[in-house]
């Protein structure tokens, strides 16, 4: 019973595999087996958000993914939005902006943010809360994060004006 | 703008005190590069999983380990029996009781540690957790704290049954923990003899919990070689844990280390000393590998520390025209089934007793009584500064309630009470001496920002439309707190005196390093002392690093909680900071061949008085301070460390105004509008400050408007996971706007008070006020919080306004 | 629902849904914090074991579950299932995930009728031009489920087989006139909404049938529709919520007109009491207050957090109001 299953997909643009059992979740993977410690655990009912990580172009919530079912995706994670040493302009703009203080929630905010931007380049404040709503803080309010994504979406569309 | 002029420049250049510095933190945070409990791996780590009671009180028959130690991967079961020899399936608690680390023989509450399983990774654990077996005989459960002093009552903490006291004077009955009083009972009862009006209202603080997002673990590591235990560990007191676990274990504190990394999120959950933290250690002490220990986010709701559930009677007596003059508070305390929670050995109910609010009120007394009942342990946590929460609760819908009774506008019987400028500092009835304060200005600042006329003006419009679908409310809170613990006379936690401690060393490129005995948990400790100690010394926030948490490293100190870092820590910042700088100035004038009293200082250097060309920086003297060109006696080096014991706590205050519309048919309460003024005295770094100011208040909406932990009469938790427990999203959370005022402190010596409880001690009476405003003109005095949809409906309709 | 004799209203949410699975799995219904204090404790995260399978083909999935049977679930979107599988509330000694099987995906027109593939997840609803054009409560309601991340998960199909009253596309599919197709190892099925949801976790299908398609009538011009869900909180269920569409003829009056009740009773209900009412005359406020008040007279629900049974109650009645309100409006516009 519970035959391990190996799985390969790329994480942060680098292939990975690993033998699993189909129980696993994938945000025990990432922490676990391949060492990439920024999206975090803080609930076990799928509410929280600090476990988001980007799924072949999409936010999802790790803690409720099977590994298994992750097999030829492509994951991206916090730790895979600098580039070349460059932070993003969302990782920049959290900082500016005051958008995280005990530092938990944020690796799944910025990469639910940084998601957001590329659905919707240009939202409104209510938009961008709507969009955050599966993320939750405890120690912000939110505002400076809102203002974080305003500011990033801002820095984004000059860049690509 | 303008050009900055020179000295403008050297001054900007420091990122100094009131400086929006961006902060140090961020830089691994937004890359998904801190340090938190479990992300620490360590060769050979067990993993512990906890087996927990499904019952709030039952004996223990028997515990069946056998098909847990048949998993694959499981090493051992640990229980009750097996902490005996170590006498440790008991430990005391920083409340003065003591508390069961692994039950023993009965539970007390649900979900109470029952076992640890230990195995080699966390799957194995859970599966080792699901197969132990515990035979429970169930017994009758205590849940309504108002029924634990009866007669019949079940007797929940057998183990201390013939105890008369429990660390907090005399007991009455075997359910009571303590009576606490403080005040004047004569005088007041005196006071609403002969008064004019009096008023009474039954007030509950309904049990919440603080659930910072990263729940409570530890990993536990014991060097059998060396004798060294290291417990890396979400704490908020690493030295008052260390100092405990020297006293639990029976291992030399010299040989124990505590780590408190990146914390995410305290808010008081991560004072208390819990089961986990103890059983882990003694794992590791007898298997001699690391043991992590991380709970699930039910059991963290479910059996950590709480906050509040504190069931009052507010009562004030006052003269016609509103003044007030007396004061009687009271509450029944459920503590749950241990007193866990920290209190200062001669404050067992915190520091309640600034329940005299802003306000001038000559005859004062308040009691709490506590009791046990079949709950998780805890009542002081969340943001509350220690029972604080509860006491500007309760002053400051009962000055809503008498401003109701006498028809004065609710803004106005503030006015008439507030303690006024000229009379700071102010000595309260019930002995406090509140620090600073400028309340009427500050009030006026709020009133006039948001219109307060015109929204009673519109308020009244809206109650004049029979047909108007919601309902107007406006809440003001005026609010005083007490924040700093604090003088070592009158705050201990298990007799270790609350001062603070900063060690500064300077490097001879001028580079500094800091130490403290505080704890941050996000509140940027790592920049806010950095400009403190850049204003002090002249020497760039960029080149200060900080560090807490390591107990090998950091000089003693009592955490972070209760808003005391900056007036304690920060105030020994600058002492230390100060120490220095003397040494300093007698190298200057060593240096430049002139006396000390011939030199002044200036940003960042020592100047001669008279002759501005004749100058020493500070950076300069770091490397003559290493060197051989020093006055005659005087060691090298440029460090210094400094113990503060603070004269006296500080008392931030504010001023908030919340504007709300509650929709009559369906119960729902809109936030339109808050607005907060804080007043913290000096402010470090006012984006930092907003910063908590948008937190505390978003945590004071929560419990004001959904949070709750309710249990049926079982004693069964019934909201204990984020399904029901309200944690608002970006989508619910209102907007924020904020506003200061700046009354420094006398006593402090960069005249700063704490402010990050502020808001959600403020905050909470603010939104409720304004939703009990919203139906005052219908003869509403009070509601019991939280104000859901649900509840908030049962008003309306009780009062004929759902009605279609 | 039949309270099992003893049985503590403890965490009911998860009780409630637990038992949907207990359905099939034969686990008796548990208690949340019974069992978890029992079996879940700190590692309650951790899902027992099971062996999992991906087919990539309809009759493949169908092969998979027909051979195994009761010892199996299907995997959608696993935003229901898994939850309950780490509190160890369902413990299916297999999965079939049905994600790898590309024909149950996608939203096309056949002529009148809108074809959305079961596995079409939550997020692609909302942004269905096609949707939003011919369909559009189904966006509508799409937009008030759970939260973002979520939404990439959640599908239409596992939201409806379930049989969960608290979901909320059953009732909009009873709005909608929405049937189901459902294929089995004897063939499809065509079911109507209309009767498909029998009790609580309950439906017409059979054990061995997976839904595959769900078909919707387009909206013909000058449709109103409204989706009203009162919560307490993003990601939460219903405390209650109604479903809307009408339209109106030339003189104003109701010729059209569906109304359906999300977590108002043991299964999503459709009130045809109260469309019987406004048929045929105009919306006037007496009629939108009767048919309320048949809404509340028809509805069922349960008390737990969200609000007794009276709150409940009113606010399907009040949901009703707004729903009509609003569909008016849009009927109109």
């Amino acid at each position: 019973m519970s035959t391990p299953h190996d799985v390969r997909f790329t994480l942060n643009g680098k292939a990975v595999q690993a033998r699993v059992e189909p129980r696993e979740l994938l945000i025990h993977t990432l922490r676990e087996r391949l060492d990439h410690t920024g999206p975090h655990i803080g609930c076990e009912t799928s509410h929280c958000g600090a476990c988001t990580v980007d799924l072949d172009g999409r936010s999802v919530k790790s803690c409720t993914l099977l590994t298994v079912q992750c097999d030829g995706a492509a994951v991206v994670t916090v730790e895979g939005l600098e580039q070349g040493g460059v932070l993003h302009a969302i990782q920049q703009a959290f900082h500016e902006e005051h958008g995280l203080q005990c530092g938990y929630c944020t690796p799944g905010m910025i990469t639910r943010a940084w998601r957001l931007l590329q659905e919707n380049p240009n939202p409104s404040e209510d938009e961008i809360r709507a969009g955050l709503a599966g993320n939750l803080c405890r120690c912000t309010g939110y505002q400076n994060i809102v203002k974080a994504v305003q500011s990033a979406a801002g820095k984004l569309a000059a860049a690509a004006a | 703008m303008g050009e900055m002029s020179e000295i403008q420049k050297r001054e900007a250049a420091l990122q100094g005190l009131g400086t929006s510095l961006l902060r140090k933190e961020d830089a691994r945070f937004i890359r998904g590069q801190g340090q938190y409990i479990d992300d620490i791996k360590l060769p050979g780590m067990l993993f512990g999983g906890i087996v927990r009671s499904p019952y709030a009180h039952a004996r223990i028959k028997g515990i069946d380990k056998s098909k847990a130690l048949a998993v694959p991967g499981v090493v051992a079961v640990l229980t009750a029996d097996d902490l005996k020899p170590v006498k440790l399936h008991w430990m005391p608690t920083v409340g003065g009781d003591v508390q069961a680390v692994l039950a023993d023989e009965k539970v007390c509450f649900q979900l109470q540690e029952v076992a640890m399983v230990l195995a080699t990774d966390r799957y194995a654990a859970a599966d080792g957790v699901a197969a132990v077996e515990v035979d429970y005989e169930e017994l009758p459960a205590l849940v309504d704290p108002k029924k634990a002093m009866l007669p019949d009552a079940p007797i929940i903490r057998e183990d201390i049954k013939d105890k008369t006291e429990v660390g907090h004077g005399p007991r009455t009955h075997p359910n009571h923990i303590f009576t606490w009083e403080a005040g004047d009972k004569a005088a007041a009862d005196a006071a609403f003899a002969g008064a004019a009006v009096t008023v009474r209202e039954e007030i509950l603080n309904p049990r919440v919990h603080p659930c910072p997002l990263e729940t409570c673990g530890c990993v536990a590591s014991f060097n059998k070689a060396t004798g060294n235990l290291t417990l890396y560990v979400t704490t908020q007191i690493p030295h008052l844990l260390r100092t405990v676990l020297a006293m639990l274990s029976g291992i030399a504190e010299s040989k124990i280390r505590v780590v408190g990394g990146d914390i995410g999120g305290g808010f008081g959950n991560k004072v208390p000393v819990y089961p986990g933290y103890v059983v882990a250690t003694v794992a590791s002490i007898v298997t001699g590998v690391p043991v992590k220990w991380i709970e699930s986010r039910i059991d963290n709701l479910s059996t950590t520390g709480f906050a509040r559930d504190y069931h009052g009677i507010g009562e004030l007596a006052a003269d016609a025209d509103g003044r007030i003059k007396g004061l009687r508070f009271t509450a029944l305390a459920d503590h749950g089934a241990f007193n866990s929670h920290v209190s200062a050995s001669k404050l067992p109910a915190g520091l309640f007793s600034i329940c005299s609010g802003s306000y001038a009120i000559p005859n004062a007394y308040c009691r709490v009584d506590a009791v046990f009942t079949n709950k998780a342990p805890g009542g002081v946590a969340y943001r509350c500064s220690l029972r604080v929460t509860e006491a500007v609760y309760l002053i400051e819908r009962m000055m809503d309630v008498l401003a109701q009774k006498i028809g004065v506008d609710k803004a106005e019987i503030r006015r008439r009470n507030f303690v006024k400028a000229e009379q700071f500092p102010y000595t309260t009835a019930f002995g406090w001496t509140l620090d600073s304060g400028n309340y009427h200005p500050a009030l006026e600042k709020v009133l006039k920002a948001a219109d307060y006329e015109g929204l009673r003006k519109e308020q009244a419009a809206r109650r004049a439309d029979p047909k108007s679908p919601t309902l107007m409310g406006i809440g003001i809170a005026t609010f005083t707190e007490i924040v700093g613990a604090g003088p070592t006379k009158v705050c201990d936690i298990l007799g270790i005196g609350l001062f603070d401690s900063c060690e500064i060393r300077v490097h001879p490129t001028g580079g500094v390093i800091a130490r403290l005995g505080t704890m941050t948990q996000g509140q940027g400790h790592y920049t806010t002392y950095a400009q403190i100690i850049a204003t002090e010394l002249g020497l760039p926030a960029s080149d200060i690093v900080v560090e807490e948490g390591d107990t090998d490293k950091a000089p003693y100190g009592a955490g972070t909680w209760g808003s005391r870092s900056t007036p304690v820590s920060g105030a020994a910042t600058a002492v230390a900071a100060r120490k220095i700088k003397d040494k300093a100035k007698k190298i200057a004038a060593h240096l430049l061949e002139v006396a000390e009293a011939d030199l002044e200082w200036e940003i960042d250097r020592f100047k001669l008085k008279g002759d501005p060309s004749q100058f020493k920086t500070m950076k300069e003297i770091c490397l003559v301070s290493h060197t051989g060109n020093l006055p005659p006696g005087m060691e090298q080096g440029l460090n210094a460390v400094a113990y503060y014991d603070p004269p006296n706590l500080t008392y931030p205050f504010g001023v908030y105004l919340c504007v709300v519309d509650v929709d009559r048919y369906t119960g729902e309460v809109k936030v339109r509008r808050f607005y907060a003024l804080d007043d913290c005295g000096t402010r470090i770094n006012p984006m930092i400050i907003e910063g908590q100011i948008h937190g505390g208040l978003t945590e004071a909406y929560a419990v004001a408007m959904g949070q709750q932990l309710p249990f049926d009469e079982q004693g069964n938790h019934l909201g204990n996971s984020l399904m029901d427990y309200f944690l608002p999203t970006s989508a619910e959370t209102p907007k924020w706007e904020t506003d200061h005022t700046v009354t420094p402190s006398p006593h402090h010596p960069i005249g700063a008070k704490g402010v990050a409880e502020s808001p959600h001690v403020g905050g909470i009476p603010c939104f409720s006020n304004a939703v009990i405003d919203a139906f005052a003109h219908l003869g509403v005095t009070h509601m019991d919080m939280p104000h859901s949809a649900y509840r908030v409906w049962q008003q309306c309709k009780a009062l004929g306004l759902t009605a279609r | 629902m039949q309270a099992a004799a003893g049985f503590v209203h403890a965490g009911w949410d998860f009780v409630r849904a637990a038992v949907g699975f207990a359905h099939r799995t034969l686990v008796s219904p548990p208690n949340l914090n019974r069992t978890h204090g029992q079996t879940g404790g700190d590692a309650a995260m951790i899902p027992p074991r099971f062996d999992y399978h991906a087919p990539r083909t309809l009759p493949e999935a169908l092969a998979l579950l027909g051979s195994l049977g009761a010892d199996a679930k299907l995997l959608a979107g696993g935003h229901s299932l898994l939850p309950m599988m780490k509190m160890r509330f369902a413990e299916p000694a297999h999965l079939i995930d049905l994600s790898r099987i590309d024909a149950l995906r996608g939203i096309r027109e056949e002529g009148h009728t809108l074809v959305i593939g079961a596995m079409t997840i939550e997020n692609d609803l909302i942004a269905s031009p096609l949707l939003q054009a011919r369909a559009p409560l189904l966006p509508e309601a799409a937009r008030q489920i759970a939260d973002p991340q979520v939404r990439n998960r959640g599908t239409i199909g596992g939201d409806i087989a379930h049989g969960d009253p608290a979901n909320d596309h059953p009732a909009i599919a009873l709005a909608l006139d929405a049937s189901f197709v459902v294929q089995g190892p004897k063939g499809s099925r065509d079911l109507s909404a209309d009767g498909f949801f029998v009790g609580m976790y309950q439906t017409a299908m059979a054990d061995d049938e997976i839904l595959t398609q769900i078909r919707v009538p387009a909206f013909p011009a000058k449709t109103g529709w409204a989706y009203e869900k009162l919560k307490r909180k993003t990601g939460d269920w219903a405390t209650a919520a109604a479903a809307v569409v009408l339209r109106l003829d030339a003189a104003g009056a109701v010729s059209h007109v569906r109304i359906a009740l999300t977590n108002a009773a043991p299964t999503a209900l459709r009130v045809k009491v109260a469309e019987t009412l406004l048929l045929g005359k105009p919306l006037a406020p007496a009629q939108v207050d009767a048919a309320a008040r048949a809404a509340m007279a028809a509805c069922n629900p349960a008390a737990d957090l969200r609000g007794d049974v009276e709150y409940k109650t009113a606010m399907a009645g009040e949901m009703v109001r707004r729903a009509l309100a609003k569909a008016a409006a849009r009927a109109q516009g």
